[in-house]
């Protein structure tokens, strides 16, 4: 067999890669009775063998693209149904963007759930969880491998779906009740963005597939030339109005500002979740659709859509930068380093760069797992402690999470060599080229990323135990956390090895993996066109920043480590007011509150209102006159002339019968006697005629 | 003795109007039953004398007569029959009284 028809043998195959997953999450939501071990072991050994195929994929496409300079692309349609002389085609793809992707998910969803197995294993619904989880890490791998608008549509629901049903995990906080529903209510005002876009796809080219390598029947990303010299709507041609609307639904699924408020509140699920959801699935959706409908926002050149995207980018990297500094809830910190940093990527693809958009991704789905994860260590680690005034001094008591969590906070920061630095320089590269003012933001996020992380390390590991002071503010906490290893505000104790592992694995690509982005940009076969122009200045600047990030951080928290839980955050006696500013997200939540939801409130009243008097009076006006007229119809008409007549009628017939009858009353001579008179009758007649 | 044709119809034509005058005006069954016998003869009558005055020669109206006196036997014995079984349903014999068939 030879290269191609292994490639092509391969693509048939890309549905196994969801497949193992979803069947697992299948067996488990009808398993007779609830078993941890069963349970545990099938969604690991089903996401095990996801991950082999993924990584055959990743392995078989690995320099197909550097031969050729051109990306091969391995496609395999088939019919899901046919309507008249329509059909319905659905399809997979084997490409370099699929297949790393893929990859991606598949081997970081596996370590996620090696720590989960560890985290949930005191949580009396740990099937239910497990289910849930096997179908997030489905759908996101079906919506990777799809070859088609409609599967990638329907993964990209099933992902928002599942992150709704794990947000909520512990419904009955009602912190989190709340949290689901405003993850999935955001990223629903996106989705309408998105199906419309795919809606205008579908009229404008006739097809949802996107490649179908035929001349006769192209499939929708294959126009996209001909979509470019159309006229569309906002004065962009088709192809940019469409990429515009699609990108609208990645601002949702990506929490790009202004719809990133539902991520933060995310942090309510279980932490395997929130690695989850911020490294390899949900967001890493909305990044992912745009760098595979890339053709669709380069099409035209000169378009303020990808200047638009860079824009949207550029905001939500410093915005969520500046909020991460100011908050204290472990999770939250991260969370919002998160935004920033899809942030960054979604410059980097509006500045131009797919490469650097999506390599930032891939690293980052790294070392955010990894920080996340080593979180949900420190959580356990401390007793359900979620609050970084209340830990400190953790290297002591947990020295691997330490080493990883170091890691992954490094190449967050940007420190070379970890793989954030290299990601984010193309980044920057790239906008630098495209708009220095762009640059000069980011750049400013990138100083403020170095900042929090350092701030975060500090005040969680370095310093003395501050834990167990306070005891009764975190009770409130939740009721999951009555478990059975040791007391509330006991000393931290490191985890064991089934959390540890998966951070330890993760830390060695974020150490390693930055090395790799020449390759990658060589793999999805578009290197070369970046310009090496400005290179200096850019990593200057750079590692400039950095190197400040760390030094304010370790100036300010380091010098001088918090004593105990109650005192004032030495940057918030700086900052004043502003910090409190930065601590309450800019207000954005209270801004929604009394803008659009006290809006959207207002209008359900007066819409009732109008409901009930104008509506509902009009409908009643009518029914009303409708009721006086049938009673004038039935009074007037009705009653009296139809009924009348009827009532006459029966009347006359009524006495006529009553009159014959009495002519038929039984008395055998009275018939006799009309017999009798008649023949005489009869007689008469014969004889005088 | 040569009666003519014209008295024997008068005196049928009496009897039947006898027959009927009985059977239309009595309410005792068995009067009512005798008066209807009385028009079959007078009938019977008439069937015979337009015989022997016109027909003498072939016996079929003779033979019809026989026919005609003997069914009247049969049904005046049936008649008497249900009178009887009227009777000893309503004891009574009045015709005015039996009117439970009318419909």
């Amino acid at each position: 067999m030879d290269h191609t028809e292994y490639l092509q043998h391969l693509a048939q195959q890309q549905w196994l890669i969801p497949f193992f997953p979803l069947v697992a999450a299948a067996i488990q939501s009808l398993m007779k009775r609830p078993s941890r071990k069963a349970s545990g072991a099938l969604t690991i050994i089903a996401m095990g063998l996801s991950c082999i195929f993924a990584l055959r994929a990743f392995f078989a496409t690995i320099g197909s693209g550097a031969e050729h300079h051109e990306v091969e692309r391995t496609i395999f349609n088939f019919t899901w149904f046919k309507f008249g002389t329509t059909s319905l085609d659905l399809g997979f793809i084997l490409d370099p963007l699929t297949a790393g992707m893929a990859a991606m998910v598949a081997f970081v969803g596996f370590w996620i759930f090696v720590n989960a197995t560890g985290y949930m294993a005191e949580d009396e619904n740990f099937t239910r969880f497990f289910c849930f989880l096997s179908l997030f890490a489905a759908s996101m791998l079906g919506l990777v491998i799809s070859n088609n608008l409609l599967l990638l549509f329907m993964c990209w629901e099933l992902v928002g779906l599942c992150s709704y049903l794990l947000i909520g995990f512990w419904y009955f906080k009602p912190s989190a009740a709340a949290a689901m529903k405003k993850a999935f209510i955001t990223t629903r005002i996106g989705d309408v963005g998105f199906l419309l876009g795919i809606v205008m796809l579908y009229w404008k080219t006739g097809t949802l597939t996107m490649y179908t390598h035929d001349a006769l029947h192209p499939g929708a990303l294959e126009q996209v030339g001909a979509l470019a010299l159309r006229n569309g709507w906002w004065g962009l041609s088709t192809a940019s109005t469409i990429a515009f609307l699609l990108f609208i639904g990645a601002m949702g699924k990506s929490a790009q500002f202004p719809l990133h408020v539902w991520l933060p509140d995310a942090m309510e699920g279980p932490t395997p979740v929130s690695a989850l959801i911020h490294a390899a699935t949900m967001v890493a959706a909305g990044v992912f659709m745009v760098g595979r409908m890339y053709p669709l926002f380069t099409a035209e050149p000169g378009s303020w859509v990808l200047d638009f995207v860079m824009w949207i980018g550029c905001i939500t990297a410093v915005f969520s930068a500046t909020i991460a500094v100011a908050q204290f809830d472990i999770k939250r910190v991260l969370a919002y380093s998160t935004c920033s940093q899809l942030g960054f990527m979604v410059m980097g693809l509006g500045a131009g760069s797919l490469v650097a958009g999506q390599f930032h991704l891939l690293t980052h789905a790294f070392f955010k797992a990894l920080l996340f994860l080593g979180s949900g260590c420190v959580i356990i680690g401390t007793h359900h402690e979620q609050d970084m005034r209340k830990m400190g001094g953790l290297r002591k008591y947990m020295p691997i999470t330490f080493w990883c969590y170091l890691f992954g906070m490094l190449a967050l920061s940007g420190v070379p060599p970890f793989a954030g630095f290299f990601s984010k320089d193309e980044i920057l590269l790239s906008t630098f080229h495209r708009n220095k003012y762009a640059w000069g933001l980011a750049t400013f996020a990138a100083f403020l990323t170095a900042f929090y992380m350092t701030r975060q390390m500090y005040m969680v590991f370095a310093g003395k135990w501050r834990g167990g002071e306070n005891d009764h503010g975190h009770d409130k906490h939740g009721k999951h956390d009555d478990h059975g290893h040791g007391q509330h505000g006991g000393e931290p104790h490191e985890v064991t090895w089934n959390m540890w592992l998966p951070i330890a694995v993760l830390s060695l690509f974020a150490i390693g993996l930055g090395f790799f982005g020449h390759k990658y940009g060589e793999y999805l076969g578009v290197a070369g066109a970046e310009s090496e122009e400005g290179m200096a200045v850019v990593m200057g600047a750079s590692l400039a920043v950095v190197a400040l990030g760390l030094l304010l951080g370790w100036a300010v928290y380091g010098r001088k480590t918090m004593e105990h839980a109650t005192d004032e955050d030495p940057l918030s006696v700086a900052l004043g007011g502003l910090f409190t500013f930065l601590n309450r997200k800019w207000y954005i939540d209270e801004l929604y509150d009394v803008t659009i939801i006290r809006f959207t409130a207002t209008c359900g009243v007066f819409f009732r209102l109008v409901d009930k008097l104008i509506i509902d009076g009009a409908l009643h006006a009518i029914a009303w006159t409708a009721w006086g007229i049938s009673q004038f119809f039935r009074w007037i008409g009705d009653e009296f002339f139809i009924n009348g007549g009827f009532d006459a009628g029966c009347e006359s017939v009524r006495w006529e019968g009553k009159e014959f009858s009495k002519l038929e009353n039984g008395r055998i001579q009275n018939y006799f006697r009309v017999l009798s008179l008649g023949a005489a009758v009869l007689l008469l007649i014969y004889f005088f005629t | 003795m040569n009666i003519p044709l014209g008295d024997y119809l008068m005196l049928s034509a009496f009897l039947f109007a006898i027959g009927l005058c009985g059977a239309l005006s009595r309410k005792n069954a068995i009067i009512v039953l005798m008066g209807i016998e009385i028009m079959f003869n007078a009938a019977i009558l008439n069937l015979i004398v337009f015989w022997h005055y016109k027909y003498f020669a072939t016996p079929t109206a003779y033979i019809f007569a026989i026919f005609a006196i003997s069914i009247a036997a049969a049904e005046s014995a049936v008649g008497l029959a249900l009178v009887i079984a009227i009777y000893r349903q309503y004891k009574s014999v009045d015709v005015d009284e039996f009117t439970s068939l009318k419909g």
